[in-house]
């Protein structure tokens, strides 16, 4: 198992180093003159063209990679926001908590609402439950999340009055930007949670279950359940990756100072070496979680478990998830 | 979408096409979410005629009219009518959403088509960089992209476009790998078809299905991304009549005017919730094992 | 001697789309304390059907019996509720499912899934509990260190095996094994069929066999059942049916066998397919395949008749 952690962490390397050269050229060829914007118009040419030489941009494209790589993979460091002067990576960590809180929360309440709800529609297939939860759900991954979290400002704040509209200081706060989030993992955890436990609900095993005199709430809650489930933890972790993309978006609607709204700003202001970090950092997550959930499958099925192990005894490669 | 399936493929025969489209006409919410496609089409082909006013007819002294006989859906801060605004604006959002597939699935069908036939280091080359792509949430992607070549109708298609070409490549490589494997590619080879013949006449003919439901649903990510490109600014910008960007110009009226924002929202998610249902239903009658 | 189980007159429909499939068509049948009955027939005769619906666990909501009684030891099973039905299922009458592969969940050790009906059905505590489902696996014959190892670390045989524990841990009075060894291979099938019957003897455990392999039937019956369509067709001790078949259909599946012992020069299959179950005919459903039939057959309803003591068959022309 350990050697399995191992082994993809070392895999996630390439990856990793493949985003930052991505983001690192399309930044490189975005428009704008980085010197020029941080020192304003109306500084002379000459200092621009000097402070262009500080920062390093006068240096051949591969020169400039090499040293943003050089100085992240030792030092840690992403480089200097243009438009506060403190390190990127300060930046980042000061507000990616608000960022996570959001999304653990969006998909606390996603699967909260979603596995049940999908539990009960497929054992009610074709009832009116399921019918308009199909459709729900439909709906909901159907909505933009910007234009859901207008919507919800309309009513919730301006018509009832009864929720903030903007900021991130409380509870209260967290309410409408969750939903938001949330909504659409929801309505894609409960589309999933549904077609596979219809599919687990065929299974023999069930009847087996059933044979054997195990109660009908039984049946699904421990039998069904437990195998309808690892599919369900691939959603979960996948829109917990799409959530903090999805928040981007959403932060900038209730204007809530996370790593999303950091970024916009940023892009906006061509703060490149932000824009940078934040994208690169988003994929770390990205790789975490996925690893995450694929770690999490072995605990859930004893089949890939014992994948694991065999290939501790073997060596060789897992079969390819 | 039956035509093209007939005339590239000489394996899937006529009378299982047919069933397709009886099993599609068949499934009520497929029907619905193609009628809306279609009232859409319609709306976008005539919108000189159908719309009451132009897309930019500004008059300050009708601007904020709440929705009525007149206006029906209001107008904005620049007295335009949204009505009319959002039935030009499917135009662009068909527009870019079919376009924009069109390229990410062709260039993305190429790539994992490569990848799932020749294997080895060209496979390893091509999924290697796809999973790089596949690293960075795919909104983000479409949002560097638009940052790095500047808003403007192409340029957000074009980064739509590489946005959603890894998740291609990924779904026709599966999808090939499968299909290299059974024998009539076999057969094929035996009777001495090219490589190229091999895969254009044998093996993507028998993708299509995944190809074609993945495009489908594709249109839908399409248009969501151009109208959250232009909500952050990224996008289409005005005066052009983009869902998105009238969501974005009217935020800020919304203390006072909510339906400047509500119904070209509402625009977008009919358009998505038409596809999904389309799409989805499309994806049963193709391959019925994979209903739920 | 009591009857055991008496089924009579059972009667199971499935909706499929707008269609009704006549799946068992009043199937009746008795089975004495102890005894072993065989039911015979091919794929889509109801067989499995037939047990689920004594079982009442025919699947809801396309499948429904639409009459007849499951009397058992006196009691109808089809009027009692769910709640009251779990009591017995797993308990009294257990069964054994076809596919070995499919039939056990692959989520929890093959030990607490034989454990889990002691749990449900008697007081045991819980290491009580893991001894006796220990105790089954070694009259399997599983060794009982595999207690908590997982379906997918066993062999088919095996799986069968632990299924077949986990139907005989409450020790049921009736035990329905529905084509217990059809998914095993040939050398398998011998062993595990060996197990069955030593076990059967040992806790004296009446059985209901479905199977479509005669030489099962010989092996392990005492009583036989030939069902066809929805309906059995012929019945009788093992002896009545195998030395004097007297319905075409029993008379055609001997036929189709290959016989060791017997220099046949080539098997006599029987013509013709099963009728579509949502379109059966009036009369004799063997009709259309039935080398004796004639236009009679097909309008007049078969009823079954005794032809010697204990010998049923639907044949007008036979009886």
């Amino acid at each position: 198992m350990l050697k399995y952690i191992l082994k993809r962490l070392v895999m996630m390397i390439p990856v990793l180093i493949g985003v930052s050269f991505v983001v690192f050229t399309m930044m490189y060829f975005t428009p704008g003159d980085p010197a020029r914007i941080i020192l304003g118009e109306s500084a002379k040419e000459h200092e621009v063209e000097a402070f262009r030489d500080e920062l390093g941009l006068n240096d051949p494209f591969l020169l400039q990679y090499g040293n943003y790589l050089k100085n992240l993979t030792l030092k840690g460091d992403l480089g200097t926001s243009y438009s506060t002067g403190k390190p990127v990576t300060e930046e980042i960590v000061n507000r990616f908590p608000t960022t996570m809180l959001l999304a653990a929360m969006s998909i606390l309440l996603a699967a909260l609402i979603g596995i049940p709800v999908g539990i009960i529609a497929a054992t009610k297939q074709y009832s009116v439950f399921d019918n308009v939860g199909t459709i729900l759900s439909l709906v909901g991954v159907s909505m933009p999340n910007f234009w859901q979290g207008l919507v919800l400002i309309i009513i919730f704040s301006v018509m009832l009055g009864w929720l903030p509209a903007s900021g991130f200081y409380g509870p209260l706060y967290w309410i409408l930007p969750a939903i938001t989030v949330g909504t659409s993992s929801a309505a894609t955890i409960m589309r999933m949670t549904r077609s596979s436990m219809l599919e687990v609900i065929r299974q023999d095993y069930i009847r087996t279950a059933r044979a054997k005199g195990q109660s009908e709430k039984k049946v699904i809650m421990k039998h069904a359940l437990s195998n309808a489930l690892i599919p369900v933890i691939t959603v979960v972790g996948l829109s917990l990756g799409i959530l903090l993309g999805g928040a981007v978006l959403t932060e900038s609607v209730f204007s809530i100072p996370g790593l999303g709204k950091l970024m916009i700003d940023s892009i906006k202001q061509k703060n490149y070496p932000m824009v940078q970090g934040g994208v690169l950092f988003i994929a770390i997550i990205f790789c975490f979680i996925n690893l995450a959930v694929d770690l999490l499958y072995a605990f859930v099925d004893p089949r890939i478990k014992s994948q694991y192990k065999s290939m501790r005894k073997t060596g060789k490669r897992a079969v390819k998830m | 979408m039956k035509k093209s399936f007939k005339g590239n493929s000489k394996l899937v025969k006529s009378s299982q096409s047919k069933e397709i489209a009886y099993r599609l006409w068949q499934n009520k919410a497929a029907m619905a979410g193609l009628l809306i496609l279609l009232v859409y089409v319609f709306l976008a082909i005539f919108a000189d005629h159908l719309a009451p006013y132009g897309f930019d007819d500004q008059d300050l002294s009708r601007r904020f009219i709440r929705p009525s006989a007149k206006y029906l859906f209001g107008t904005d801060n620049l007295g335009r009518d949204i009505f009319s605004r959002i039935i030009y604006g499917t135009r662009i959002s068909l527009r870019v959403g079919l376009i924009s597939v069109a390229i990410s699935s062709s260039i993305g069908t190429l790539l994992g088509a490569i990848a799932g036939f020749y294997g080895k280091a060209v496979d390893n080359i091509i999924m290697r960089c796809v999973d790089v792509m596949l690293a960075i949430p795919s909104i983000l992607l479409a949002i560097s992209i638009a940052a790095a070549l500047g808003p403007g109708l192409s340029n957000v298609m074009i980064a739509i476009s590489i946005g959603s070409i890894p998740s291609f490549a990924r779904i026709v490589r599966a999808s090939v790998l499968t299909v290299k494997e059974q024998e009539f590619v076999e057969a094929a080879r035996s009777i001495g078809a090219s490589d190229l013949r091999i895969i254009v006449r044998h093996i993507l003919p028998n993708c299509l299905a995944t190809i074609i439901v993945q495009a489908t649903l594709g249109v839908a990510g399409a248009i969501l991304s151009t109208s959250g490109l232009s909500f952050i600014g990224l996008g289409i910008s005005p005066p052009t009549p983009e869902w998105g960007s009238m969501l974005s110009a009217g935020r800020q009226y919304i203390r006072d005017h909510g339906y400047i924002v509500f119904f070209p929202g509402l625009a977008i998610m009919i358009t998505i919730f038409a596809l999904n249902l389309f799409g989805d239903g499309l994806r049963d009658a193709l391959d019925p094992r994979l209903k739920t | 001697m009591e009857k055991l189980i008496e089924v009579k007159d059972l009667r199971i429909e499935f909706a499929s789309g707008k269609k009704i499939v006549k799946a068992v068509n009043g199937v009746s049948f008795s089975l004495e304390k102890g005894k072993t009955i065989g039911l015979v027939g091919e794929t889509g005769a109801g067989k499995t059907t037939t047990a689920l619906g004594i079982m009442n666990l025919v699947p809801a909501p396309a499948g429904r019996i639409r009459g007849g009684e499951v009397l058992f030891k006196g009691e109808d099973l089809l009027t009692k509720t769910q709640q009251e039905m779990r009591q017995t299922r797993g308990n009294r009458i257990s069964m054994i499912f076809q596919d070995p592969m499919t039939s056990l969940n692959p989520v929890f050790t093959v030990g607490d899934q034989i454990a889990e009906g002691l749990h449900l059905h008697t007081k045991l505590s819980a290491l009580e509990a893991t001894v006796k489902a220990q105790d089954m696996m070694e009259r399997v014959g599983i060794p009982a260190a595999r207690y908590n190892e997982y379906p997918h670390q066993f062999s088919g045989g095996m799986k069968q095996r632990v299924i077949i524990a986990i139907a005989l841990a409450c020790s049921p009075e009736l035990l329905i094994a529905d084509e217990p060894t059809t998914a095993l291979d040939v050398t398998i099938q011998a062993q595990v069929l060996d197990m069955m019957r030593n076990i059967r003897n040992k806790l004296n455990t009446s059985m209901i066999m479905i199977t479509h392999d005669l030489g099962v039937v010989k092996e392990i019956c005492d009583q036989v059942a030939v069902m066809y369509a929805g309906q059995i067709i012929e019945s009788g001790s093992l002896k009545q049916i195998y030395k004097n078949p007297q319905h075409p259909y029993t008379e055609g599946l001997f036929k189709s066998l290959p016989k060791i012992n017997e220099n046949t020069e080539r098997l006599i299959p029987i013509k013709g397919i099963m009728p579509d179950p949502t379109n059966l005919p009036e009369g004799c459903s063997f009709a259309s395949r039935c080398p004796i039939a004639d236009k009679s057959c097909v309008n007049i309803r078969q009823l079954s008749k005794e032809i010697e003591k204990g010998h049923f068959i639907r044949c007008m022309k036979r009886s």
